[in-house]
């Protein structure tokens, strides 16, 4: 029996053992949902109680991206939702099965949360269980990998990648297929394959569930760039902060192991590529590409100049390929369903869809897939649910405090690297936080601000004093002590480090004051000393 | 600190570029600032000391490439055949201007009572550049000077961070005793795992630190304002004679 029967029958094997249950209960066991555990225990102690082992069956799932009204508890075959579950509800929940839902806990079937969101990287987010190799082959997992390395060429996988229109989903954009190809075309006996999971933005979790929910999907995607690269040994450099990825990921990779999806001779084949993990211990820089490779080699995380790009010049020198979770995440779903597929879905420019971690002062907080040509409107006001408690839109951050504020005039631009870039935002890696009239534009970019200020790494000049200094100044205006001078100098400093900064860091740090400036520069105007008084803008 | 990899002599191509407007002929594998320096075009660094890693890091040697919208650090942007430098420009200086009354705001560089004052790097830029004020509020940070080592000090107030004194002790002497702590704003030089300099366990006291040192933070003991003058140690000469013995 070949590998791939093998692996075929154990999927198989899998499905006959949950198909032998009429009902499954998927618990969230994301590490935002609390008391997830003890909700399971009850359940299963419940279903004890009433003899009921050989039907109902009670499973562990990763995220269901409603967060706001987490713990989530998922009803098959049904397809009902229950919400804000707690370890009381397992009698009633367990009781209703097979008969009418319980209707206090019940979610609304025709939630636009759900019915608006285009699931396709979270398809099994929430639908199996993260930390059991089978569950994810019986959906199908590994089936792109294993017929990848057997049965295509590297160069035909480089196309279809290529072909996807798949660009970063870390934030910049830069077209896959074309990194892919640059180190697949590098000359060197060595190359690398890093996965970037230093997911750092304040709000932003994206990454994070993704690993919690299908660890086995990034391995996977890993894998075939691995293959159609030409590299051998890989790394996951992963936040310290995210210990449950980290415990998921570490399982992961021993059950891949163990069938011989990683390690030497891949499904039997003479490919080898083992993959390793690397903890980060939560500088945010580190999600900078070249200061990632400085702190897997043991240095202290500083970005380095580009060029020489990863992909020439990487880890220990070598043709080093680096993309993040959620372009791994796409990865086996192209091979598995052909380029013309995934280009179909979005826009000119900017394919697929995008997982955001929708944040703030919204009703349906939580992670969501949408995509990519929606508007920031749907996104917010349909998805989101809106905002609560009767207060009104004001703008919505993207990109973390390297993106910028859209106002709500702007609320029907698409989704895409372009339009948000066009805004003065960014994509970003998809944090997008929702604020509403009570909050002051000032106050958020002066939070923003420290952010960068405290994780600049302090290489180059501009990022490491400039930060500091507009820091100061933007607490100038919080004390209603700034004069036009000041706003002056705030543009100028703005300028100098995103034009002179060495590295993402600090060329896009000034983006929140750049964009609260175009598109809600009264609130500065009235921040200042005294805004009647002779220093008047017009004056400067 | 990754050093950009030395350019193969054997493969040396000579490619023609022009740098504000003059045409220049320089080696495949050189910088935009070699080929400057070897043409006599200045163009204004602090990270960057012949015979050490380049690191990019002082973004003062920005200059603009024709075709390009960025900026471009000189120290570390290889030449291409055909490129049309540019390293003066009006939007440069103020830039540059900007950058050195960032690094004046920074920290406590007072002139008058400096060891180092007349034989400063930062100061004759500051001159050269025509920074006459800080137009910054300076911070003023209070920290510590380190005279614990018998023949040195370590002053932080007029440290600009440019890291020479690590490469240095770690490129040529070997024993890369100093490294920076903390991030960002906080950084600090140290001496091993943070210990006073005259503790160090790895100082051999060979002084290069001292000597490639571009300001009044590390300097000898005993001196009085304006008497430390900086005898740049013959670092490319250095590293051409191991390379030989090397070979």
């Amino acid at each position: 029996m070949t590998q791939r029967e093998a692996l075929q029958q154990q999927a198989e094997q899998r499905q006959q053992v949950l198909d032998a249950f009429s009902h499954h209960l998927l618990v969230c066991a994301g590490l935002g949902c609390l008391h997830n555990d003890e909700i399971i225990k009850a359940l299963r102690k419940e279903i004890a109680a009433q003899g009921l082992e050989q039907q109902i069956l009670v499973r562990k799932a990763g995220c269901m991206g409603l967060c706001a009204l987490g713990p989530l508890v998922l009803v098959l075959p049904d397809a009902v939702y229950y919400q804000t579950v707690t370890p009381q509800d397992a009698g009633e929940i367990v009781a209703a099965l097979g008969k009418e839902p319980v209707q206090r806990l019940l979610l609304p079937a025709d939630l636009p949360f759900f019915s608006k969101q285009q699931k396709k990287v979270l398809a099994l987010s929430g639908r199996i269980d993260p930390e059991n190799i089978d569950d994810y082959l019986a959906a199908g997992g590994y089936a792109s990998a294993v017929n990848a390395i057997t049965a295509m060429s590297p160069p035909e996988i480089l196309r279809i990648v290529g072909e996807s229109g798949l660009r970063g989903r870390g934030g910049a954009g830069y077209p896959t297929g074309l990194k892919w190809a640059t180190v697949a075309q590098a000359a060197g006996e060595r190359k690398y394959l890093i996965c970037n999971a230093d997911e750092g933005d304040p709000g932003a979790f994206m990454d994070r569930s993704v690993l919690e929910s299908t660890p086995h999907a990034v391995l996977e995607g890993m894998l075939i760039a691995a293959y159609a690269v030409g590299a051998h040994t890989g790394f996951i450099y992963v936040r310290a902060e995210y210990p449950l990825a980290v415990k998921r990921l570490q399982l992961a990779i021993r059950e891949a192991e163990r069938n011989r999806l990683l390690g030497q001779g891949v499904c039997g084949t003479s490919f080898d590529f083992t993959v390793q993990l690397r903890l980060g211990a939560g500088a945010f820089v580190c999600g900078e590409e070249t200061a990632l490779i400085e702190s897997i080699e043991g240095r202290r995380g500083t970005p380095r100049p580009k060029p020489p790009y990863p992909a020439e010049n990487g880890l220990w020198g070598s043709p080093t390929l680096i993309n993040n979770v959620e372009t791994y995440a796409n990865i086996p779903l192209i091979i598995a369903r052909g380029a013309a597929w995934f280009a179909a879905q979005g826009t000119e420019q900017s394919k697929g869809t995008k997982v955001f971690a929708l944040t703030g002062r919204i009703k349906h907080a939580g992670l969501v897939e949408v995509p990519m040509g929606m508007t920031l409107r749907e996104i917010v006001f349909e998805i989101g649910g809106g905002i609560p408690d009767g207060h009104a839109f004001k703008a919505v951050q993207t990109g973390g405090p390297s993106g910028g504020c859209i106002p709500a005039e702007h609320l029907d631009a698409p989704i895409s690297y372009e339009s948000l870039s066009a805004l003065g935002s960014i994509m970003g890696s998809g944090g997008m936080i929702v604020m509403d009239d009570t909050s002051n534009m000032v106050d958020i970019v002066k939070y923003f601000m420290e952010f960068c200020m405290e994780e600049s790494c302090g290489k180059c000049v501009p990022c490491r004093v400039g930060t500091a200094q507009i820091h100061s100044l933007l607490q100038k205006f919080c004390d209603r002590q700034a004069s036009a001078d000041d706003l002056a100098a705030l543009e100028t400093l703005c300028d100098l480090v995103k034009t002179t900064s060495l590295c993402g860091l600090g060329q896009s740090a000034p983006n929140p004051v750049l964009s609260t400036l175009k598109y809600f520069r009264q609130e500065y105007l009235d921040r200042m000393a005294d805004p009647s008084g002779p220093h008047q803008e017009g004056q400067l | 600190m990754t050093p950009i990899p030395p350019h193969p002599p054997e493969t040396a191509q000579t490619l023609n570029l022009t740098i504000n407007g003059r045409q220049v002929s320089a080696q495949a594998g050189e910088t935009i600032l070699e080929a400057a320096r070897a043409n006599d075009i200045f163009i204004p660094t602090l990270c960057f000391l012949e015979g050490l890693s380049a690191q990019g890091s002082c973004r003062l040697c920005m200059v603009e490439i024709a075709g390009s919208a960025k900026l471009h650090p000189a120290c570390v942007t290889r030449i291409q055949e055909g490129m049309e430098v540019t390293t003066e420009t009006e939007r440069l200086r103020d830039y540059r201007r900007n950058i050195i009354e960032l690094l004046f705001s920074e920290r406590n560089h007072v002139c008058a009572v400096c060891v180092a004052s007349g034989h400063c790097e930062l100061q004759d830029l500051a001159s050269e550049l025509g920074v006459d004020h800080i137009s910054f509020p300076c911070r003023y940070p209070t920290l510590a000077v380190d005279a614990s080592h018998r023949r040195f000090v370590l002053d932080h107030n007029r440290c600009i961070l440019c890291t020479r004194c690590v490469r240095v002790c770690a490129e040529i002497e070997g024993a890369h005793t100093w490294d920076v702590k903390n991030r960002g704003i906080r950084s600090l030089i140290m001496a091993d795992f943070d210990a006073p300099w005259g503790d160090s366990e790895t100082c051999t006291g060979c002084g290069k630190c001292v000597h490639v040192c571009p300001t009044g933070a590390l300097f000898e003991k005993g001196l009085a304002v304006a008497e430390m003058r900086k005898q740049r140690p013959a670092l490319p000469t250095l590293v051409a004679n191991r390379a030989t013995e090397q070979r």
